[in-house]
């Protein structure tokens, strides 16, 4: 019975990580094929018999019959982690806020400003694109990368208030009362006792935000033209009436790399109980 | 202010949604004394030892520490430690950062903050666990951390709430005995000690403040309060095992008492006008005897050395508390006896009625 449970769990496990594995090992042996290759197909072996060639790598940075995306690569780190490390600032003195001190204007409430902050990822993109776009052609910021920075933050901002927000509901508050006790004012408290102990939080906010400002490609498209380009703008852009497949699976894992990497050095942080001894 | 008073409330009030919270509670605390602040879950001991920290704010009244008012005074600049139920450190740091932290943010020096640390956990018996994280420390070695910390602070005002109340029993104990022996020989610091456990209380407190809804029902010695409970209510709030309370009709110099049928009154109640009283019946006061009520054991509970027995009699429920192992059985017939000499005598309004000065 033992033996034939094992058997049906990992037959499932290793066909679902094959099929979500599997277009990566794809991606990653059309990277180095030539045209001919991907589209006359192997005689023996699919996927593994091929001339291998860095013919698609090359075309990615200036190399023949490509763009070069080096440029574009750039842009987007600059744009999504100055715009990750500011939301990620202010969404959390912002969480931090919402979750421990009770804000009255009118009929307003805490509940009220998180769903306001929150409502911006509710809105369909497209409802934004107008009113951003006008916005910053009266600011001069259309199609530069402060202007990008700019809606990337109202973007992802609503991100972080919302993982920390919950995050800090979490930690105690006899934490905060004990942190007065011993003398903290709030400020002090945020930044001594309840920041240390967010590390946590803080990694998933920031993760999501580098995630989701990363991969966003309508705003990045719309709100540009020429002189300022994003990378999933630039790989769109590399396709032409013959699908360059070898350069756009060659884009496509270089484009992920930084994610992945991130993922590796985030990992080690998500599995640590932060707050365990905080209180019993 | 008083004459040798530390902390002096006044009147405080305190309300919230229609519940009762404190309710014009008035008293000055004495330095270099431990109160036990007693009473049942939902009393206000919680509420009064939070707004005497500046964590709740109160509605009316006025709390004065040394003289000054503290009414303005934020919690991060009250001079007033606390230990909480719940066992909480700072988890980012070791044990030996925590007990430092408090004296660190009051402008010691680094390297003296970490000698008082140093010699406070010794103190609590964890010396040789300071470099461990709270998450590292069992429960008990946790609120010895809180406690390290709170007297680090070396406020005039330590507020223990409930601190052991999360240990189990024989770890209670010991931690209860560490504290009385912590803070022997302390002429300068008040503390006050909140629980809903009268063993406690009187155990421990040099004088005991009984509470209930938000207000202060009396304050007395530990011997004081026992002989001399001043109402059916403090009565019950003191007593563990629980007091019997059984209410009688006293006519020409007989009791009835309605459960019970007639009893001739002992001495101590020879004076008695008639009317409608209460008697209070310490559970030790009941004993099994060849004469006397016959009743049925509902629950027995055998506690170390000591049997304490809910008995049924017919219209009422008494409890029992002999010191000495016995076996009954859920269900077993017992005829017991009435000890009434020692008995607290209440009048219809809950009253207790000196007896013993009729005596004299």
């Amino acid at each position: 019975m033992r033996t034939v449970y094992l058997a049906i769990k990992y037959t499932a496990l290793l066909l679902w990580s094959s099929f979500v594995v599997f277009p990566f090992l794809w991606a990653f042996s059309t990277s180095f094929k030539t045209a001919n290759a991907v589209t006359s197909g192997p005689k023996w072996i699919p996927w593994l018999q091929f001339e291998p060639s860095l013919q698609g790598w090359r075309s990615l940075f200036g190399g023949v019959g490509g763009t070069d995306i080096s440029g574009p690569y750039l842009n987007s780190v600059i744009v999504t982690f100055s715009a990750s490390l500011i939301s990620l600032t202010l969404g959390t003195l912002a969480a931090y806020g919402l979750s421990r001190f009770q804000f009255r204007a009118g009929p307003i409430r805490n509940a009220d400003i998180t769903f306001f902050f929150i409502s911006q990822r509710i809105m369909p993109p497209i409802v934004l694109a107008i009113p951003f776009f006008l916005m910053l052609r009266q600011l001069g910021l259309l199609d530069s990368l402060a202007g990008l920075v700019l809606v990337y933050i109202a973007l992802l901002m609503p991100i972080a208030v919302w993982v920390m927000v919950d995050f800090f509901n979490n930690i105690p508050r006899e934490l905060d009362e004990m942190a007065w006790l011993d003398g903290c004012s709030p400020v002090t408290t945020f930044f001594r006792v309840i920041l240390p102990n967010s590390l946590p939080g803080l990694v998933v906010a920031g993760m999501f935000c580098v995630i989701f400002g990363w991969n966003d490609f309508f705003f990045a498209f719309t709100l540009t033209f020429t002189q300022t380009q994003l990378l999933p703008v630039a790989i769109v852009s590399l396709n032409s009436s013959v699908t360059p497949w070898w350069s756009l699976s060659a884009s496509a894992l270089i484009s992920i790399a930084p994610l992945v990497l991130l993922a590796f050095v985030v990992e080690r942080f998500l599995s640590r109980g932060g707050l365990a001894g905080a209180i019993r | 202010m008083t004459k040798g008073a530390m902390l002096e409330l006044s009147k405080l009030s305190r309300h919230r949604d229609g519940v009762v919270h404190l309710d014009g509670l008035t008293h000055h605390f004495e330095r270099g004394k431990l109160y036990t602040l007693l009473g049942p879950t939902g009393a206000g001991k919680t509420t009064l030892l939070r707004s005497i920290c500046g964590l709740e704010q109160v509605d009316s009244g006025v709390i004065t520490l040394q003289g000054q008012d503290l009414g303005k005074t934020p919690p991060w600049k009250r001079p007033i430690a606390m230990v909480y139920q719940q066992f909480i450190n700072y988890p980012h740091l070791t044990a030996l950062e925590n007990v430092a932290f408090p004296l660190i943010r009051s402008g010691t020096p680094k390297a003296q903050a970490r000698a008082r640390a140093q010699e406070l956990l010794q103190k609590v018996q964890l010396g040789h666990l300071t470099d461990r994280r709270p998450g590292a420390l069992s429960g008990g070695q946790q609120q010895r951390v809180a406690i390290a910390r709170a007297l680090a602070k070396n406020a005039p005002v330590l507020l223990l709430d409930e601190p052991f109340v999360n240990l189990d029993y024989k770890l209670r104990e010991e931690l209860r005995v560490e504290l009385v022996e912590l803070l022997a020989g302390n002429d300068q610091m008040t503390v006050i000690y909140a629980t809903t456990e009268p063993r406690e209380a009187l155990q421990l407190g040099d004088q005991v403040l009984v509470m209930d809804k938000g207000r202060l029902l009396q304050v007395s010695a530990p011997e004081a309060l026992f002989e001399a409970p001043c109402s059916v209510d403090v009565a019950q709030v003191t007593s563990d095992p629980p007091i019997n309370i059984l209410p009688f009709t006293q006519r020409d110099g007989v009791a009835c008492f309605p459960d019970l049928g007639d009893v001739a009154v002992p001495e101590w109640g020879a004076g008695l006008a008639d009317g409608s009283y209460f008697l209070g019946l310490r559970a030790g006061g009941l004993y099994p005897a060849a004469e006397g009520y016959s009743a049925i054991v509902r629950l027995a509970e055998v506690n170390g050395s000591e049997t304490l027995t809910f008995l049924d009699l017919g219209a009422t429920e008494l409890t029992m508390h002999e010191r000495e192992v016995r076996d009954h059985a859920i269900g077993d017939k017992l005829t017991v006896a009435i000890r009434t000499e020692d008995a607290l005598l209440f009048n219809a309004q809950g009253q207790l009625v000196d007896t013993r000065a009729k005596e004299g």
